[in-house]
């Protein structure tokens, strides 16, 4: 009889890839339902504009047009977009434009027709009169006297001031040997997922219940939310996300396009498809990043950092989306890093611009707070003449001091920087590197050595963290058919990250089966229990530890089961090569089966049980997780051209316990392209007419294979406490430390030549401007 | 992403494509590899009625030897330009210049009588063919005429074909034996276009000085352009550091420079100059003297 392996912790190739390689997976447009009609939205040309009337007749009247609508023709019949975080002021958010427009690219009409094609033709023959008004674009101009006003209700354009004052921030000011004042720029981006947003909606007259497809991170959260626009009870709506084609935090959102095509099947009686294009990407699905930073740090002469005081400017684009307002708050909490800084003390003020909105996007408010504290280190070192590793390792937390409390008030639940940076450091044998470069230097090569050691936060997260209707919890369903398999039920929304891997591979071993005896089931919530989704890396360590409450009590109703079979107490029973087995003579065994059938069959029944094998469960983790570690980077700098080359690149990340390895360097991987793409590669980009430069791929440089460098990826292993797997979670992690990372690596080439800071994307134009403006001096 | 409505008619021969384009007017629009045409067909800033799809015309693609010069169709895919045989032994210069366009899958559909008939100004045959002296065979129901290549770009996607005129194909003479060249460019990081390339194509007498020196510059213009005054100032002169950079820095010399958020005028000037002195230096390099 074959002996069925182990799973957990090999490198097992994701279960998912074959549909999504040949072609078999069915994303949203694959969605093809009878009668179904396409919608297509006309789109504000202006960033902020009256609308003095629009003109839909020609459009009604085109053969084979079914419906068009305006904003005059859903005023009163739904709800505001919602954004649950709180803020000063929310604005109505409408789902079509009402009397004027406030960014590019917002939704003013839709038409409905047979076929998209049909559906264009319509728009094209809308008529829109606006009178546009100036626009405020530049977010430390939008608070300024004069300003253009968006929500004129407001009376400005504040979204919101958050300070958190402490007057040890000061002393350390006042007593500090010096200060050190920079302003950092964490630029707008675009996350750009390979499949853009699309909705499907189909109303049900008969048993008035509506089927909603999305590209979504959060089914369940998004049904909450569309039953409340709509004002439909959420019995009656069920949300699929079919396979979702990568998200990076744009789809856990709720966006007008799901209301409106919601709206549009339930009016017209006929299942509605919108298909989002890369345009409509670009300029309507939320961006990250887009915060401004002054900052002030009190040190000693020794490298010592006493405090860090900041002051954020956060633009928040034109409306609040879901979370849009939560995000910089994680920026303030997380800014101290790896480091016991004793004092922060920081205001952010958060305001409106004619831009689309942001909100969470791959690190969500951590990239930004690690750029914060790890450029602080490498300016440090470049204030006192330390070398930035040293800088790092006198501040460091040390790993004697966890659980560690920050004086932001986290608890980080386990760490141990040194033992990262000593591995990155072993890796790319610094000492050498940091040789080579003076033998660099001298022949008037730029050459960088970048280190970066980060720390964020994950697993989020225990529900106080969160903003109303936002749990932390997370729900699983293990259910073992009558035939032995097993079908898990996950509440998180998996889009790429390989959890139909990963819960097999821990459901397997759980009951010693084999990997292809299970099937992981999410994203519907027809069918799926509620849950809270998928981001801020949350879907092992919160997901997987509600997966393994549901394992255990099936663990537990299967070893009582089977100890009335083999006369053996449970605790003593174990799962192995689908038997249940005598843990100290596994040659004691019965097939797993029999004890299956025992439960359904029911023959004979077992007092004070319920027949059946089914569990479901909800975890409530109990603190958030902080995973770490160090990316360290060469780079080259041609002088002449201000193009830099990557020499090596190194990553050693502590995710905790690694359950599936392929998955974890796929998501360094990733991650650290993304990163690398703030640093040097993306922005989105606004003229001051607020007009969007970077609508297409062909101006917003998504970077290619050739642009990145060859990863050389370590790890430590520091398991978490919090949760019964040990992990931390990986999904952000690269794009978080490799940012600041190649920063410092470009900014470290430059310092022959006097310059400290030059903010992202550091494009060529650039640091070729700053090299020869240095050299001219 | 939805184009308007249009009606797509297939010709099997350059005379039908003429007819149809007699036929249509101002209301059709050649269609080859589809590069450029589709994206502003599905954005709607173009909405021909009729598409002339010339792609299929048999013979249209051909890449051969006649009469002692090198003629390449049309049709002929970047792909095919890259990797032809007879190109990258005789005129290796244009196969390299093909074979730095874009991605694979661009390479296998866009031709290079569409790229050199739309003249995007950062495309990147322009600087190739004009360091080739390439001729283009131009074809309308008038007869056919030939137009050298630094008389057919006139400015920002605009060339001396007329409405009626297809460019069938382009001919060259092949490169000397013994002579050097390169194609280098800075590529747009989105796009992959050039921000700025240069094509360089020389000669060395026997004392090792610029026997004879040809360069075509692009993307750092409204258009292609040969920089003449580089020529100029190589003739004649040593093959050294020195003397390539003194010329290069006259490549920008009166140039209206492209402004974009890759680059500002002054730093692509700059590249254009850096970007001259290194496909001199490369081409120089590649001589057999």
């Amino acid at each position: 009889m074959a002996v069925v392996p182990k799973f957990v912790g090999e490198r097992i190739k994701r279960r998912e890839d074959p549909r999504l390689i040949t072609g078999t997976a069915t994303y949203v447009d694959d969605v093809r339902l009878p009668g179904m009609l396409s919608a297509i939205i006309l789109r504000s040309p202006h960033a902020h504009a009256k609308i003095n009337s629009i003109d839909v007749e020609a459009a009604r009247k085109l053969p084979g047009v079914v419906a068009v609508l305006t904003g005059a023709d859903l005023k009163g019949k739904l709800g505001s977009i919602p954004c649950v975080a709180p803020a000063e002021h929310i604005p109505f958010h409408p789902v079509l434009a009402q009397g004027k427009v406030r960014y590019v690219g917002e939704a003013v009409a839709v038409a409905v027709a047979a076929n998209p094609y049909l559906a264009q033709d319509a728009v094209d023959l809308i008529d829109v009169d606006y009178d546009p008004l100036d626009a405020v674009v530049d977010p430390e101009q939008a608070l300024a006297d004069g300003a253009p006003i968006l929500h004129e209700e407001f009376g400005n354009n504040l979204v919101t001031r958050a300070l958190v004052p402490n007057p040890a921030v000061d002393e350390a000011l006042a007593k500090a040997d010096r200060v050190i004042k920079f302003r950092v720029v964490n630029q707008r981006l675009a996350p750009i997922p390979m499949e853009g947003r699309g909705v499907v909606a189909q109303w049900n007259p008969g048993t008035e219940q509506l089927i909603v497809w999305t590209s979504t991170q959060i089914p369940h959260l998004l049904r909450s939310a569309l039953a409340g626009v709509l004002g439909l009870g959420e019995h009656r709506v069920r949300v699929i996300a079919p396979e979702v084609g990568g998200g990076f935090g744009c789809k856990l959102n709720f966006y007008r396009e799901e209301a409106l095509t919601a709206h549009l099947s339930m009016t017209l009686g006929r299942p509605v498809k919108w298909i989002e294009r890369r345009r409509e990407n670009f300029a309507t699905t939320t961006h990250g990043r887009d915060q401004i930073t002054y900052l002030e740090v009190p040190i000693k002469n020794d490298g010592t950092v006493l405090a860090i005081k900041a002051k954020f400017i956060c633009d928040m684009g034109a409306y609040l989306q879901l979370l849009t307002p939560a995000i910089p708050g994680f920026s303030g909490l997380m800014m101290t890093g790896c480091y016991k800084i004793p004092a922060i003390a920081f205001e952010q003020v958060m305001v409106f611009t004619n831009k689309m909105a942001t909100d969470a996007y791959r690190g969500a408010g951590r990239p930004e707070a690690a750029y914060i504290a790890e450029r602080t280190m490498d300016l440090v070192a470049a204030e006192l003449g330390l070398d930035p590793v040293a800088v790092r390792r006198r501040n460091f937390i040390p790993k004697d001091a966890f659980p560690f409390a920050t004086c932001a008030g986290l608890v980080y639940d386990s760490g141990d920087y040194e033992r990262a940076l000593d591995k990155a450091l072993a890796m790319v044998d610094y000492p050498k590197a940091r040789a080579e470069q003076a033998e660099a230097r001298k022949h008037g090569r730029y050459v960088g050595i970048g280190v970066a050691s980060y720390v964020e936060i994950c697993g989020i997260g225990p529900s106080a963290m969160l903003p109303p209707g936002v749990p932390g919890w997370e729900s699983s369903t293990v259910r073992i058919e009558p035939d032995g398999h097993v079908t898990v039920l996950t509440g998180i929304s998996p889009h790429g990250q390989g959890q139909e891997t990963t819960f097999a591979q821990m459901t397997a071993d759980a009951f010693g089966i084999d990997i292809d005896d299970i099937t992981v089931v999410h994203g519907d919530t027809g069918i799926v229990q509620y849950g809270v989704g998928t981001f801020g890396s949350r879907g092992l360590s919160v997901g997987g530890a509600a997966l393994m409450m549901s394992v255990g009590k099936l663990q537990d109703k299967l070893r009582k089961i089977a100890s009335t079979m083999m006369e053996a107490p449970p605790e003593q029973l174990a799962f192995t090569n689908r038997t249940v087995a005598l843990a100290s003579d596994l040659s004691k065994s019965i097939p797993l089966k029999s004890v299956v059938d025992a439960a359904y069959g029911w023959k004979i029944p077992i007092p004070g049980m319920e027949p059946g094998l089914d569990a479901t469960s909800f975890f409530e983790p109990p603190g958030c997780t902080f995973p770490f570690g160090t990316h360290i980077a060469v780079v080259e700098i041609d002088p002449d051209t201000g193009l830099v080359k990557f020499l090596r690149y190194v990553a050693v990340d502590d995710c905790g316990n690694i359950l599936s390895p392929l998955l974890v360097e796929g998501q360094v991987h990733g991650g650290i392209a993304q990163g690398i793409a703030q640093a040097l590669y993306e922005e989105v980009v606004y003229d001051e007419g607020g007009q969007l430069v970077t609508a297409t791929l062909m101006d917003y440089a998504v970077p290619r294979a050739n642009m990145l460098p060859h990863y050389e990826l370590g790890n430590t292993v520091t398991p978490s406490p919090l949760n019964p797997m040990g992990v931390k979670g990986v999904g952000e992690a690269g794009t978080i430390g490799s940012t600041p990372c190649v920063v410092n690596a470009v900014m470290d080439a430059l310092k022959p030549l006097g310059i400290r800071h030059i903010d992202m994307p550091l494009r060529p134009e650039k640091l070729w401007r700053a090299i020869h403006e240095a050299k001219k001096a | 992403m939805y184009p308007g409505t249009f009606e797509y008619h297939r010709a099997a021969s350059v005379k039908e494509a003429l007819d149809l384009l007699k036929q249509f007017g101002d209301d059709a629009k050649l269609l080859s590899g589809g590069h450029s045409l589709i994206p502003m067909m599905k954005l709607r800033l173009a909405q021909p009625a009729h598409l002339v799809d010339i792609a299929k015309i048999a013979g249209l693609g051909q890449i051969a030897e006649q009469g002692g010069k090198i003629i390449v169709g049309a049709a002929a895919t970047h792909s095919q330009v890259a990797s032809s045989e007879l190109l990258r032994n005789r005129l290796g210069l244009l196969a390299e210049c093909a074979a730095a366009i874009a991605d694979v899958q661009v390479r296998n559909r866009g031709t290079i009588g569409g790229s050199l008939s739309h003249a995007d100004p950062a495309a990147d045959y322009p600087a190739a063919v004009l360091a080739l002296e390439g001729e283009f065979h131009l074809e309308s129901e008038a007869g056919a005429r030939t137009v050298k290549a630094e008389d057919f770009f006139l400015d920002i996607m605009t060339t001396a074909l007329r409405p009626s005129e297809i460019l069938t194909q382009a001919s060259f003479a092949p490169i000397a034996a013994g002579a050097g060249f390169a194609y280098l460019k800075h590529r747009q990081p989105a796009s992959g276009f050039a921000m700025v390339g240069v094509a360089a194509l020389i000669t060395l007498d026997r004392k090792g000085n610029f026997a004879q020196a040809r360069v075509g510059v692009t993307g750092l213009g409204a258009k292609a352009f040969r920089a003449r005054a580089i020529e100029t100032a190589l003739t004649g002169k040593p093959a050294d550091a020195a003397t390539i950079t003194a010329a290069a820095a006259h490549t920008a010399d009166g140039i209206d420079a492209l402004v974009d958020i890759h680059a500002g005028a002054e730093f692509r000037a700059e590249l254009a100059r850096v970007y001259a002195r290194r496909a001199l230096q490369a081409a120089v390099a590649r001589t057999k003297a």
